[in-house]
């Protein structure tokens, strides 16, 4: 069985440092399996968040070689077995210790948003055609790579101003479903901050459930924010329609 | 065993853990959109040998202003197609990675300490123009299938070059890219929360699909429509000024 060098950060946000340990690498093992291995062998304190296993709870989060991962869906046959391997904790949100961070930021941005508001009374049928772009939206595991790794949030830290594509996905569900009748539009302008979002894709890079976070979410938003704030057309045809 | 290594905390421009060539990708795509832009104003400059035979540069097509306008009539059409790709989705993307590293790469450090608006603030709140700067680069697009149309036609009656079918190309990639741009899509059907009016999905749900389609490739069509138009002009300027021979295949 070959060995892998692993450097692992260790920490609180106020004092952080790496520590190196020689880790057995067997067929199938992902990252999680090594942080547990350190665990159990070397370093019984290592704080580290986990839960299924599965890449379906989103608990694992971690830079691993600098880019946002869940680490038990990096397989370490995927790295190069003669280099040290990195292991840190998602930038963005404040370290409690070691690999495990503070994202109660991302629920109480969660709680800011207009909860679906169906029509009282009927709700009359549902058609697929309408439910594909929704469903896929439903399958963020809420993860925060894609909150970890945008840089509206990571390196110019507008935590105050700016939502981050996490919630501009849940806002995209809500906004598109056929049944749901309140409107966000102007919270994405203002507190949301849509417009701090420079489509640079990045969320959509990370996001191990493959939703096409930009493409599908931010932009359709930032075009029905435009229909509102600035398309003059569109402004007078509503004045002449009255929608 | 373990032992301690470093403290760390890494900030400015490029710092990162990443041991991948993140930088390829801004390099690549700086040294494209550079050359292409410096290409296409020089070709825009020169204002002659846009025309050969039936071919016309797509840099000055629709032909405007050839007797009453005092400069390259490149100028008179150059300025809707370059805001429609400045304003686009992709580019837009593109460019504010490799000439603004803002950011450089996904988990990569950017300049530090300056003060970042988005597209809160001018001049990039100017990127919610995008749609308008569609609707003409929607209307170029017939004048440039109608170029491709008139290149089949030579003095000595109808024949296909390699020049008609660079123009068709040409004509063809802009469209791909056109049609699959993000406004398009949204104003096609994903402006809806439901596909059903009036009991009836069919039409603006196809169109929807349709776009998405193209969409869904639209790095591919912009890259590929880029080229070919910046070769489509260099082309015709080759036969316009001796340089090349035009190959007549038909």
């Amino acid at each position: 069985m070959s060995e892998m060098v692993i450097r692992v950060s260790h920490g609180t946000t106020e004092k952080m440092e790496e520590k190196t340990y020689k880790v057995p690498v067997g067929p199938g093992m992902v990252v999680l399996d090594a942080i547990h291995y350190i665990q159990s062998h070397f370093a019984p304190d290592l704080a580290v968040r986990w839960n299924c296993k599965a890449a379906k709870c989103g608990s694992c989060s971690a830079e691993v070689n600098g880019k946002p991962k869940l680490m038990c869906k990096s397989r370490m046959d995927a790295y190069d077995q003669n280099e040290e391997l990195v292991v840190h904790p998602i930038k963005t949100f404040p370290r409690i210790k070691d690999l495990v961070t503070d994202v109660s930021w991302n629920y109480r941005v969660n709680k800011t948003i207009t909860p679906f508001t169906p029509p009282k009374g009927n709700f009359g049928k549902m058609y697929q055609a309408d439910m594909d772009r929704v469903q896929e939206f439903r399958k963020c595991i809420e993860c925060f790579l894609c909150q970890s790794v945008c840089h509206v949030l990571r390196n110019h830290e507008k935590h105050e101003e700016f939502a981050g594509p996490r919630f501009f996905v849940r806002i995209a569900s809500l906004e598109m479903h056929p049944l749901d009748e309140a409107s966000r539009i102007k919270f994405l302008k203002e507190e949301g901050g849509l417009g701090y979002c420079n489509i640079t894709k990045c969320c959509s890079e990370v996001c191990p459930e493959d939703i096409h976070i930009t493409d599908n979410a931010i932009i359709p938003l930032k075009e029905r924010v435009v229909d509102e704030y600035y398309d003059p057309v569109q402004k007078i045809f509503r004045i002449f329609s009255g929608k | 065993m373990a032992n301690t290594v470093r403290a760390l905390e890494e900030r400015g421009l490029g710092a990162t853990q990443r041991r991948d060539a993140w930088w390829l990708q801004p390099v690549a795509v700086a040294a494209g959109l550079g050359a292409f832009v410096i290409y296409s104003t020089w070709a825009a400059l020169q204002g002659n040998n846009y025309e050969w035979g039936p071919y016309l540069s797509p840099f000055y097509s629709p032909l405007l202003g050839k007797d009453w306008w005092p400069f390259s009539p490149a100028f008179l059409i150059l300025w809707a197609p370059a805001g429609f790709r400045a304003t686009c989705y992709y580019y837009r993307k593109a460019y504010y990675r490799a000439f603004f590293a803002d950011p450089p790469a996904c988990a990569v450090g950017e300049i530090a300490e300056h003060r970042y608006c988005g597209e809160t603030k001018f001049p990039f709140i100017l990127q919610n123009m995008h749609r308008f700067f569609f609707y003409v680069a929607l209307l170029l697009l017939v004048f440039l299938w109608h170029d491709a149309y008139k290149s089949f036609f030579f003095e000595n009656g109808i024949g296909i070059g390699l020049g008609s079918l660079v123009l068709t190309a040409n004509a063809s990639l802009l469209s791909f890219y056109t049609l699959g741009c993000h406004s398009l899509r949204h104003f096609v059907g994903g402006k809806l929360d439901t596909f059903q009016v009036g009991g009836n999905c069919t039409m603006r749900h196809s169109c929807w699909k349709g776009v998405t389609r193209l969409n869904e490739h639209h790095m591919l069509w912009a890259w590929c429509s880029l080229v070919m138009v910046g070769f489509a002009d260099f082309y015709v300027r080759m036969l316009a000024s001796g340089i090349f021979t035009d190959l007549r295949l038909l």
